[in-house]
């Protein structure tokens, strides 16, 4: 049903439909109200399950681990810092290949200290193995959520679905709460394959010989590429069910003919979409709305890519030394294309800095300039800063 | 579109203020968007929240820079630098005080109406609060929603004595301002989606 809702009480029912069994979270900040708002429901009886409120977002991480190897269908929510206290963690519930769903609504990383918005957190584990699915807007957060339990049992990967804190998870507006009979239908009861039995004991985790690590290794890497094809698959039958599509891997909007492609990942997509409309640019620009970063699609960005002239990659996070996160992935799959497009990449954003619709001409800038493919801060105010650090 | 950006203090449930607007225009089947500009929240620090109303699926998710409406739950927030920032020339201001409104509109040199919204909430409900006399007053004023759907929302938002005296509040406060006296700033703009 259609409602006015807040992003995080959005996603807190989309999870209480899942039926999970286990939530464990951290109940203060960096925390958001989604476990809050599950906390509630449980407290209202009208979701049962063991909440468990731990004293970090460590224990958090580990007791949905323990839950889902002990047969539960498990939950956890966090962000920003918590996400990094997290990190040990997140390796070992891939590594153990158990599926665990989480949100991360993605805020800035301290020090400086900030609370608001860009995706430093879920990037910086980009690396832990697990998938991460990206949302342009309340809506997706909901239905990947949903998505996100099918895609993990079904590979027996975890999945984090990333909505970027406060401009998704505190902004209201409408959005379509499934039923349960949809849900349930979608995502049946689930036994996990390698669930915990004293009867029939097995070791997970353990140590593993150079002889073998390697393939341990590959095998997950494996498992996370095979993960497309499911990722594709749970989009396809969620809109069979609702009617609604979250975007799959990626999903490319605007002209045919363009030459010119913006890809971006998130919210920021919905203030692009205006400003084409708002401010038309001279040439025609597609849109390319990356929502799986891990894995990532690389073939189909190629094949998305491959009559452009010119990709601007726009990322809310940076990796510093090195320069855009997402523009090194794109310009990296890209080059196998006989005739690459030139990549540019920036980030804007950070640490909640407001992206307005006038970022479109910016970005289209790049295009008149010389080629260079070097990263910049494009909302960056260098008169801010003293000289020698310009 | 309709844009509107709701200043205030934190306390005065401004992010509340926000998402009721947002309700109202969901409730009368249009598409509302509100999301607070959280900063380090604490009482009586000013604090202000974005509100976007339209007939089209709202995509952007960017600060409300060129407001058509500002609704100021305290009126010394009117001296503060960045208040009034990018309010459209015809814009209007909706304001929480005890002063008349032609002495504001002199002193601000805009369209100014006056309401001493926290006289009359601490009046009916007992606690200064300004927001939802503030919210009859603006629908009353811009017609843009009305006051039923204001009364729907509060329904859904608080129970029992809390709601009564809100909605007694609302139906009070609604009296004091003129009715659908800024209607011509709510034409929409001409573009195909907000």
């Amino acid at each position: 049903m259609l409602q006015a809702l807040e992003g995080s009480q959005a996603v807190a029912q989309a999870v209480a439909l899942c039926r999970p069994q286990v939530i464990a979270a951290y109940p203060i900040t960096p925390q958001t109200h989604i476990v809050e708002n599950i906390s509630k429901l449980v407290a209202d009886g009208q979701l049962h399950c063991e909440f468990v409120s731990v004293e970090s977002e460590f224990s958090a991480a580990s007791v949905v681990l323990g839950a889902a190897l002990a047969g539960s269908r498990a939950y956890t929510a966090t962000s920003s810092q918590g996400i990094i206290l997290m990190a040990e963690v997140l390796f070992n519930i891939s590594g153990m290949r158990v599926p665990i769903v989480m949100t991360c609504a993605n805020r800035a990383i301290s020090s400086p200290l900030s609370i608001w918005n860009d995706q430093q957190d879920s990037m910086s584990v980009r690396d832990a193995g697990w998938i991460q699915l990206y949302c342009a807007d309340n809506q997706e957060a909901v239905d990947s959520t949903i998505q996100a339990y099918r895609i993990a049992e079904r590979t027996e990967l975890p999945v984090m679905v990333c909505m970027d804190g406060f401009t998704l998870t505190h902004t209201l507006e409408g959005i379509d709460i499934p039923t349960q009979k949809q849900v349930d239908k979608y995502l049946p009861p689930y036994q996990f394959s390698r669930t915990l039995d004293p009867r029939h004991p097995i070791t997970l985790g353990t140590l593993v010989s150079p002889d073998f690590y390697t393939e341990a290794r590959h095998s997950h890497h494996q498992a996370l590429l095979n993960a497309q094809a499911e990722i594709v698959a749970a989009d396809q039958e969620w809109f069979t069910l609702s009617g609604r599509r979250s975007g799959g891997l990626l999903t490319v909007e605007g002209p045919e003919q363009a030459k010119v492609a913006i890809l971006s990942i998130g919210s920021v997509i919905g203030t692009l979409r205006s400003a084409l409309e708002e401010i038309p640019p001279a040439q025609p620009v597609k849109l390319i709305k990356l929502r799986s970063f891990r894995p990532f699609p690389a073939d189909m960005l190629r094949a998305a890519c491959q009559n452009l002239d010119d990709v601007i990659v726009l990322e809310r996070a940076l990796s510093p030394g090195s320069g855009g996160i997402v523009g090194v992935e794109v310009l990296s799959a890209l080059a196998e294309l006989p005739n690459p497009p030139r990549v540019h990449s920036f980030a804007a954003g950070l640490g909640g800095r407001d992206i307005p619709l006038e970022i479109l001409p910016r970005l289209l800038k790049v295009l008149s300039e010389p080629t260079d493919h070097r990263f910049r801060l494009i909302d960056l105010e260098l008169e801010k800063l003293p000289i020698e650090d310009r | 579109m309709i844009e509107i950006r709701v200043h205030g203090r934190g306390g005065q449930g401004n992010v509340v203020a926000a998402y009721l607007l947002a309700m109202a225009a969901f409730e009368e089947n249009r598409y509302g968007q509100a999301f607070p500009n959280f900063g380090a929240e604490r009482r009586g620090a000013p604090v202000m929240a974005f509100v976007r109303i339209a007939n089209k699926p709202i995509q952007r998710r960017n600060q409300v820079l060129t407001p058509a409406f500002l609704i100021i739950q305290d009126q010394a927030l009117l001296q503060v630098p960045g208040v009034m920032d990018g309010l459209l020339p015809e814009g209007k201001i909706l304001v929480n005080s005890s002063l008349s409104s032609s002495v504001l509109a002199n002193k601000l040199g805009r369209d100014v109406i006056s309401l001493p919204a926290a006289a009359l909430a601490k009046q009916i409900l007992g606690r200064p609060v300004p927001n939802t006399a503030l919210l009859a007053a603006f629908f009353t004023l811009s017609g843009i929603l009305s006051l039923e759907s204001l009364a729907k929302v509060l329904s859904k938002r608080f129970k029992g004595p809390v709601l009564e005296k809100n909605l007694l509040l609302i139906e009070q406060a609604a009296k004091e301002v003129p009715a659908n006296v800024w209607q011509t700033v709510q034409e929409e703009k001409h573009v195909t989606s907000a």
